[in-house]
């Protein structure tokens, strides 16, 4: 089967982990992110997992994982090595690009990566747990120009062609595409595996490169300006009642009933 | 005069077990300390052990231990991203 030929490509995201609580800066530029555990974005993890077990199957020769951002990025990108990546690409953006970094920035490097290498199968989550954007897999695809299988819960390889299981509003959409592709990760595409610590360890091995924006010819201005962050509304306590007289009462001062 | 414990050949895969149990529990909801020191007391409650194949069956039990954290920790981040982005779903 000629499938075999197919080389993936991951993006993988460092987020603030999914289980910390985020807090806003006092000044509102934006949330506190020193000092608070970050991991990778779990829709990335499901990415990455669809890539590796692809590539267990032979039908992928090798994935490379790549993450954009600032050194601690490398990290996020040894995760995925520990889970199966054969290597890894760091696209390094100093700390002052980074804090204005977009998806239409992200794009831009992932489309430049992705021809730089060769591959015809991009992965990625398909949004990421902390700006919840939800553009990143399709700007990349709309640069390449490339098909985008988005919201993936299954994807099936049939030569030279994708089979793309798609998450849509009140079900699934079946769609086939012709390599190469973009496909973006949904919850219920698989399950995860741990990287392990003999894992990690065994990923220092793994080489990952450091790349800058420039030589991949990228330019990283933002047309995008953040005004302001604030935290979601607080929800409201709520009242215990004693009996069920009290319980009508107050529906009826809330205007329930 | 060498000591049994040193030569054990188990040893190493007795420390191997502890190490990959305590980078587990670095995840563990009620906080690495708290895992930390239930793993140090189950591991010092069986450090008489001689016996080869009780020795064995504990390392054995450690994995079944990890499994099922790794179990845990991927459903608890299942149902936590399923909460906020599916919420609609069970209704």
């Amino acid at each position: 089967m000629a499938a075999s030929g197919l080389r993936a490509m991951v993006g993988v995201k460092r987020v603030i982990d999914y289980a910390v609580k985020v807090r806003v800066k006092p000044d509102k530029t934006g949330v506190v992110t020193d000092g608070v555990k970050h991991s990778m974005n779990p829709f990335c993890e499901i990415a990455v997992e669809e890539a590796v077990r692809l590539k267990e199957k032979k039908l992928v020769s090798e994935v490379i994982a790549v993450s954009c951002g600032p050194q601690q990025c490398q990290e996020t990108i040894r995760t995925a090595l520990a889970m199966g990546a054969d290597r890894g690409v760091h696209v390094e953006i100093p700390a002052k690009d980074y804090e204005s970094l977009g998806p239409f920035q992200v794009s831009k490097i992932l489309a430049a990566l992705a021809k730089k290498e060769g591959v015809n199968l991009l992965l990625l989550g398909k949004q990421a747990i902390d700006d919840d954007c939800n553009q990143t897999g399709q700007m990349t695809a709309a640069f390449l120009d490339w098909p985008q299988g988005t919201f993936a819960s299954q994807v099936t390889v049939d030569g030279d062609w994708l089979k793309v299981e798609r998450e849509v509003d009140g079900g699934l959409e079946t769609v086939r595409l012709k390599l190469p592709v973009v496909v973006t990760a949904d919850l219920r595409l698989n399950e995860p595996r741990y990287a392990t610590l003999p894992n990690i360890m065994k990923a220092k091995k793994k080489k990952i490169e450091v790349v800058k924006p420039s030589d991949l010819g990228v330019d990283l201005t933002s047309r995008v300006k953040t005004l302001n962050v604030e935290d979601p509304p607080q929800r409201s306590a709520g009242v215990k009642v004693e009996t069920v007289d009290d319980l009508v009462v107050k529906l009826k001062e809330s205007g329930r009933i | 005069m060498e000591t049994p414990n040193m030569t054990n050949p188990l040893r190493y895969e007795v420390l191997n077990l502890y190490k990959n149990l305590l980078y587990l529990g670095k995840e563990y909801p009620k906080g690495a300390d708290y895992f930390r020191t239930r793993l140090k007391k189950a591991f010092l409650k069986n450090k008489g052990v001689t016996d080869p194949e009780e020795i064995k069956q504990l390392i054995a039990r450690g994995e079944f231990v990890m499994k099922e954290l790794e179990a845990l920790y991927f459903l608890r981040k299942y149902r936590a991203l399923k909460q906020r982005y599916y919420e609609d779903d069970n209704k």
